[in-house]
Order: structure tokens, then sequence, then C-alpha cells
């Protein structure tokens, strides 16, 4: 091979990558005009998965749990990830108080010191019936979460059913207990 | 009377003539130059401010339009109303995707015009190119602008009122950030005009990187300041407490600006040594590139952004087709004509040139992490589906580690002489520097207990005191006579003073960056009369206020702030409710010393219904934390420094020669 055209083929690399880049563009372009491509869409990895292998350091005022205490409940229980610095997980107390005559509502408390969960809990009534803790996020990684607040629904077995990544509101808690009747 | 002759109609015809103008200021002097007819390409500069005038005029249009509330025109019925304030009519223009693209195109026949103002010493052949390819650039936005874009559509009937604007862009931070942001980004389509041009001749030499760099420090530098404005724009207004936050449009912007300083560098050894050449033409096209992909990733709706612009996949197509033209067609012909440039220039790896390489290759791999960083979620769901997020952490330990080299390196280089460096004597000049900026590091980490700020926080004052040391050695400061000393000062060119002063800007934002790492900050839900303890400060909230603003009613906070019982200052954060669009804005109280900013946001008030209703009050102690934005700032100072230098002032080619060899 020439010279010239071995240092052509080498400077059109530029040209490729973009070519690849662009290809994939028209790809999301034309995938978005159809409806099935989402980049706001958040959807959970291990949803109708058994639940990640985790234990949780008790959070006070209620003790923590591990991966077999949840699995071996025998009613459905709401894991709701959640953090005194979180401002929406604030406005969300009220709807987990209501929900929690419903259903067993199982606390994380993610990437926050104990300190300040036990005040925000005393401020806010706590809704939970067990708390655990997530100081490095690490448990957060292994569910999947995408923020605080979020909520699975884990049934009796310890399958994930349902998954929502924000603030529980009237509307979503509908749909979480129509699983649980 | 005014808007009888500057009618949207009027505005639509003169966009449609530009964008005529723009594609004969395109093929013209393109065909002219392959007959090499003199006359056809000495059009180019006439067809350039034709265009201008033209767009100018539409652009006119439009801003007349918001002006006087005519809400027969979809783009200001959309986005407008009667009662917002009148900066806001203006500035509104270019708040939404079609006055945005309208002012872009804009921009871009500024810029053509001001080349066609600023070349008449280029030989004709180079300059007829350069402005044809800004012109043809121009051309395709224009088209874009007329045929999915269009500002100037009607709407009948025309109802009463418009439907407002978003409240969080009725701020004058946000006024003005657009325009310069734009400006930076379109300002790199000079030095891309002038690499396809140089590719078009087939030829690079010293003067091509002359011409070259002051475009380039010109649209750094208003880039640069387009992203401090933006940055300054979300800490105070957003009301999160943050400055950045990896937001892919926020990266968008980050990544012509990583290959923008990488250019920046590198024409400075095309200039000098006539190296680098075919390495600084696919970096004009690839910034020019990124800072096109940027605008087309916003408004294709294919990244999960705050930055929401009304998206379209038809307008993204569009777009996409655009790119391809553009950039496509530049990296084809590159890949085609930059093996038959020759390279001439010869240089030893510890020289002025050497250290420019390196900050190329950092540089250029912080832009590839970026991009990786920004493109991986879309690309990954596009492939299987998955959806995931890259934040914070990924950008942090894959970019900090490469920036600290950075910084290490940025202090050497300016001190090393071209060609050929003197280690010995390099040495000598930074020893003292070295020895202040180790202990800085120590005394850093006791504050700090991490290790990479602590490295960051003496890398900075190694940065800085370095300048000083090569100010200092350059005026023989106490070594010759006082008089001797200021005639040295005045006699150092302008180009070393920018250098420097860039470079302890960085230095100033990135100290500023650090400090943010330990800023701290309390969110507390408090009833009136309460007095909150952060960062040795007292917060007192002492009253909750109403008041009616111009076109919402405000919620006020009054904080007393003291320290050690002296009070500091009263901050009087306040939450805006608008009415017609149902939204709530925070405004946030800042206080600052340039030192430390106190920060206070109040938040959502629940149960204010209840006899002692409580509010949400967020506290932040950010310190350091203005220095990001002066850092910001001195950057774009010591770019504009740098345009005033005699190299790039000099008239004629003819009169260069002569500067030089003085």
């Amino acid at each position: 091979m020439q010279d010239i055209t071995r240092r052509r083929l080498l400077w059109s690399l530029p040209f490729a990558t973009a070519a690849v880049a662009g290809g994939g563009f028209l790809a999301m372009l034309s995938r978005l005009r159809k409806g099935n491509f989402d980049p706001r869409e958040i959807n959970t990895p291990i949803l109708n998965k058994p639940i990640p292998s985790f234990t949780l350091a008790d959070q006070p005022p209620s003790t923590g749990f591990n991966q077999q205490e949840l699995q071996q409940q025998t009613k459905p229980v709401l894991i709701n990830f959640f953090a005194s610095w979180c401002i929406p997980c604030l406005t969300e107390m009220g709807v987990l108080q209501q929900l929690s005559s419903h259903i067993a509502i199982w606390g994380i408390a993610y990437k926050d010191k104990p300190d300040a969960v036990a005040g925000f809990l005393q401020r806010n009534s706590n809704p939970y019936r067990r708390i655990g803790q997530d100081p490095d996020g690490s448990v957060g990684i292994d569910w999947g979460l995408s923020g605080v607040p979020e909520s699975f629904l884990i049934m009796p077995g310890g399958i994930i059913k349902w998954h929502y990544p924000k603030p529980l509101t009237a509307t979503s808690t509908k749909t979480l207990l129509s699983f649980v009747q | 009377m005014i808007s009888k002759i500057l009618s949207p109609e009027f505005g639509h015809f003169t966009l449609a003539l530009a964008c005529c103008l723009a594609g004969a200021q395109f093929i013209i002097p393109l065909m002219g130059s392959k007959v090499k007819n003199n006359r056809l390409m000495a059009l180019a500069s006439p067809l350039a401010w034709g265009q201008f005038f033209a767009l100018a005029l539409a652009f006119a249009c439009l801003i007349t339009a918001a002006i006087t509330d005519d809400f027969s025109v979809q783009n200001i019925l959309q986005n407008s109303a009667a009662d917002k304030p009148l900066l806001y009519k203006i500035t509104g223009v270019w708040g939404n995707h079609e006055g945005s693209i309208l002012l872009w195109a804009f921009i871009l026949a500024f810029f053509g015009a001001i080349v066609s103002a600023y070349s008449e010493h280029l030989p004709l052949s180079l300059r007829a190119k350069v402005i044809a390819i800004m012109g043809g650039s121009a051309a395709g936005f224009e088209l874009f602008c007329l045929t999915t874009s269009n500002p100037f559509l009607r709407v009948w009937p025309a109802p009463l009122d418009g439907q407002g604007m978003n409240p969080l862009l009725q701020d004058p931070g946000l006024a003005f950030h657009p325009p310069i942001l734009y400006m930076g980004y379109v300002g790199f389509s000079v030095p891309f005009a002038f690499a396809v041009a140089a590719l078009l001749e087939g030829k690079v030499d010293a003067a091509w990187g002359r011409w070259v760099r002051p475009w380039t420090v010109l649209a750094w530098a208003l880039l640069t300041c387009g992203i401090a404005l933006g940055s300054w724009w979300s800490y105070y207004v957003l009301g999160w407490g943050g400055y950045w936050f990896w937001d892919p449009v926020e990266n968008a912007s980050l990544l012509p600006w990583l290959t923008g300083t990488a250019l920046l560098h590198s024409a400075l050894v095309v200039e000098k040594r006539e190296a680098l050449k075919v390495w600084t033409i696919l970096l004009a096209i690839g910034t020019f590139s990124l800072s096109l992909s940027g605008t087309f990733l916003v408004r294709s709706g294919i990244l999960n952004s705050v930055h929401a612009f009304a998206s379209d996949p038809a307008r993204g197509v569009f777009i996409l087709l655009l790119l391809a033209v553009i950039s496509g067609g530049a990296l084809l012909l590159f890949a085609w004509r930059a093996p038959t440039l020759t390279q001439t220039g010869i240089f030893t790896f510890f020289s002025r040139e050497g250290s420019i390489v390196l900050n190329n290759i950092l540089l250029c791999t912080m832009a590839a992490v970026v991009l990786t960083g920004t493109l991986y979620p879309p690309f990954i769901q596009l492939i299987n589906g998955q959806t995931l997020s890259v934040g914070k952490p990924f950008f942090d330990n894959a970019l900090i580690p490469i920036a600290l080299v950075l910084f290490l390196a940025m202090a050497i280089g300016p001190v090393i002489a071209f060609k050929k460096g003197n280690l010995k004597q390099t040495a000598k000049t930074l020893s003292v520097a070295a020895l202040i900026s180790i202990p800085c590091i120590i005394i850093a980490f006791i504050y700090l207990h991490q290790i990479l700020p602590s490295l960051a926080t003496g890398l900075c004052v190694w940065i800085i005191l370095s300048a000083c040391s090569d100010f200092i050695k350059h005026i023989a400061l106490f070594k010759t006579s006082l008089g001797n000393t200021i005639n040295r000062m005045a006699g150092l060119p302008r180009s070393f003073y920018a250098t420097y002063i860039a470079h302890i800007g960085v230095a100033i934002t990135v100290l500023g960056i650090v400090g943010m790492a330990a800023s701290q900050q309390k969110i507390v839900e408090v009833p009136i009369n309460t007095t909150i303890h952060l960062a040795g400060y007292d917060w007192t909230l002492t009253n909750i206020t109403d008041r009616q603003g111009p076109n919402y009613i405000a919620t006020e906070a009054v904080i007393k702030v003291s320290k050690d019982g002296q009070p500091i200052t009263w901050m009087v954060p306040a939450r805006h409710y608008f009415q017609r669009q149902q939204q709530v804005v925070t405004d946030v109280a800042i206080h600052t010393n340039f030192v430390s900013d106190l920060y206070a946001v109040l938040g959502d008030s629940k149960n204010s219904t209840q006899a002692t209703p409580l509010f949400v009050l967020r506290l932040h102690y950010n310190p350091l934390a203005p220095w990001i934005w002066i850092g910001g700032l001195i950057m774009t100072i010591g770019g504009f420094i740098t345009l005033t230098d005699r190299r790039f002032r000099v008239g004629s080619p003819a009169h260069r020669k002569k500067a030089k060899d003085i």
C-alpha cells in the first residue's frame, strides 16, 4: 500500500468515529419518533426479579433488616428509600403516613447520618415499621436506585412487583394498593 | 408605526433573503477560486455583509413583535405575556427554540461580517474560501430556521394575551447567558472555516496560525464567559446550592471548551514552529463540530436534561443532516487532504512546544472522558434498553487525576523556552514556587482531610506562584534599577500577561471548586423565631411575609445572621408564585464577602394552617464559592488581553514579517 493511501486511511478515523456516532443518533431519532425510545424513562433492572442480597444496620428508633427477613414476610412490604436531606422525601411523609395503615412500610435511610434520620422521623412522625441504614449508598446501587425517594413493592417470597422512582402521590398509591389487594 | 414596517412578514422575508445571500456567499467565492476569477472571489465580503444586515432586520422584526405584544405571532403567544417586564420581553426572544436558532444564525452572520472586515490583508483566495465556508454553515442554519423552526408563524384568531414565559428564565443572568454562550459556540466557526479553507488550499503555514489564533481566543473567551454565567445562574437561581451538575447540556458546553482550549495552544505551535499542523486542523474541525452537536443533542430530545427545549425528532433529523454535511464533509476533506500537508517544525520534548503537546493530550483525554460519560446512557439504552445515568462520581474519579497532571504542567509550560528548553534554568525559576506549594498541600490536608482536593489546592498555589516568579524574573525586580524594571514591565508582550492572567484565572476557579467541596449545609423545618447554628454563624428566622410582585406573589423569609453575637447581615430568601404558569420559583438569598458565601433557600412550607406554622429552610455555608466565577471572569479577561497583543494588531503580513524580525 502506498504511503499516502495508508495515511489517508489513518486520517479517516475521525470521520469513521463521527459516522458511527451519527448513525447511532439517527437510530435514536427514528426510535424516538416511533415512541419506543424515551431518554427520561427509568426502568429498574430488578423489576419482577428477586430482591438482591443485603444486610442493613439498625436505624434508631427502629431495627434494621436483611434479605432473608424481607423474603420470609407473608404479606407484601413496601420498601421506601429516603433521606433526611431530601426535600421531596419530606413532602412524601404525609402520603406514607396514610399508607402505613394499609401496608407495612420498611424504610432504608440512604446516605444519611443516624442522628439526622432520628431527628427527621421525630419531627415527621415515623411511618416505618423497620428502618435500616445505607450510609454509603451501596445497597441503593444493588437495588438500581435512581434517587430518593424511591419505593419498591416486595411480594411474599421476595419478588419486586412494582417500583416508583418519585415521591408517592394519591394516584400512584392507588396503583400500589391494587397490587396488594 | 415601526411595528408596521418591521412586521413579522417582513422578518420572514428578510430571513429568506439572508438564506439566499448566504447560499450565494457559499457558492460564488468558491466558484471564483475554482476558475481563478478575482471579481467573483471579491464578492464574498459584500455578500457576507448583506446576509448580516438582512438577518439583523429579521431579528429586529422578531424583537419588535415581542415588545409590541403581537400575540398573533405563535412564538410570541407561546413565550410572552402582556404583563411580562420589558427586559424579559426582549431577552425572551431567544429563550425559546425558534428564537434561539434565529439568534444562532444571526451571530454566525455577525462573525461572517467581522471576519470579512478584519481579513483584508489575507490572500484573496484564502479569504474568499473562509467567508464562503462561513456562508455555507449560515445558509444551513437559516434553512433550518425557515423550514422547521420559523419564529414568524402567525395564528388566527389572535388571542388577547400570551401564555407567558417560564418564570425560571425571567432573570438577568439567564438573559445574557445564551447570547454570550452562543457567541462562543459560533465563534469557533471561524477557526473551522480557516481549517477547511486551508485544506482546500492545501497549505498551512505560520501566517495561517497567526490569523486563526485571535479568532480562536475570541471564541474561547466568550465561551468561557458564557459557561461561567450559566454556572453562576444555576447557583443563584436554581437554589440547589451547586454550580455544576454534569447535566448533558452542561457537558455539551464543556466539550468544545476543552478542545477549544487545546486548539488555542496548538495554534500557537503552528504559528511559532509550523508543527502540529494536521492536529490543529483536526482540533478546529472537532471543536466546531462539538459546538454543533451540543445544539443537536439539546434540541433533538435524545438526552435527558434539565434544559428542556421543546424537542422534536423532526428538527433533530434536520440538525443531524446539517451536522453530517458540515462536520462530516469537513472530516472527509480532512482525511483526503491532511496527508498531503507537510510537517516542518522540529522541537525537543522539553520545550514550550512539548509542554503544549502534553496540554493537548491531557485536555483531549478529558474531553474524551466527558464525551463518553455524556453519550454512554443514550447509547446503552439504544443497544440493550437499559436505563442508567452517569453522574458526578464517574466524572470526578475520571477527570480529577488528569486535571491534576494538567495543573502541574500548566505552571511549568509557560516558563520553558520555545524549541529547546533549559532544564536547569526552568528549575531555578520554579524552585521557590515549589518550595511554598508543598507545605500548602499539607496545610490543606489538615483542613480538608482529603488527598485530591489538598493536592489541587497546592497545585493552584503552584500555578499562581510560578507565574509570579517568572514575572519577577522577566522584570528583574530588585536586580536592577526601579526605572529599568518598569521599562521591562511595559516592554513585555501583552500575550505574556494574558497567558499568566488566564492561567491564574484557572487556578482561582479550581480553588473555588475545592472550597465548595468543603461547604456545609443544613435543612431544617422550624417555626418563626428559631435560631439555627451552622458553620459558626447563628441564623435566626425572624419573620415571614407576603408581597405582590409585578407578575408574581412573593413569600419572603427574613433571616438575621450573626456571628459571636455580632450581627452580620439580614437575608431575605423568598418563593415567587407565578399565577399564570402556576409555578413556584425560589429566590435564593446570598450574602458574599468574596471569600465565602452564606446561602439561604426558603423551601416548601407545609401545614401552614397550624397554630405554629413550620417553614423549611436550607442553609449553606460555601467557602470560596465566588472564586469559581471570579476565576472565569479572569480567564475571559486574559483572553481579551491576548487579542490586543501587537502580533495580532499589526496590519498586513508584510508588516508582520518586520515585526517578527525585531
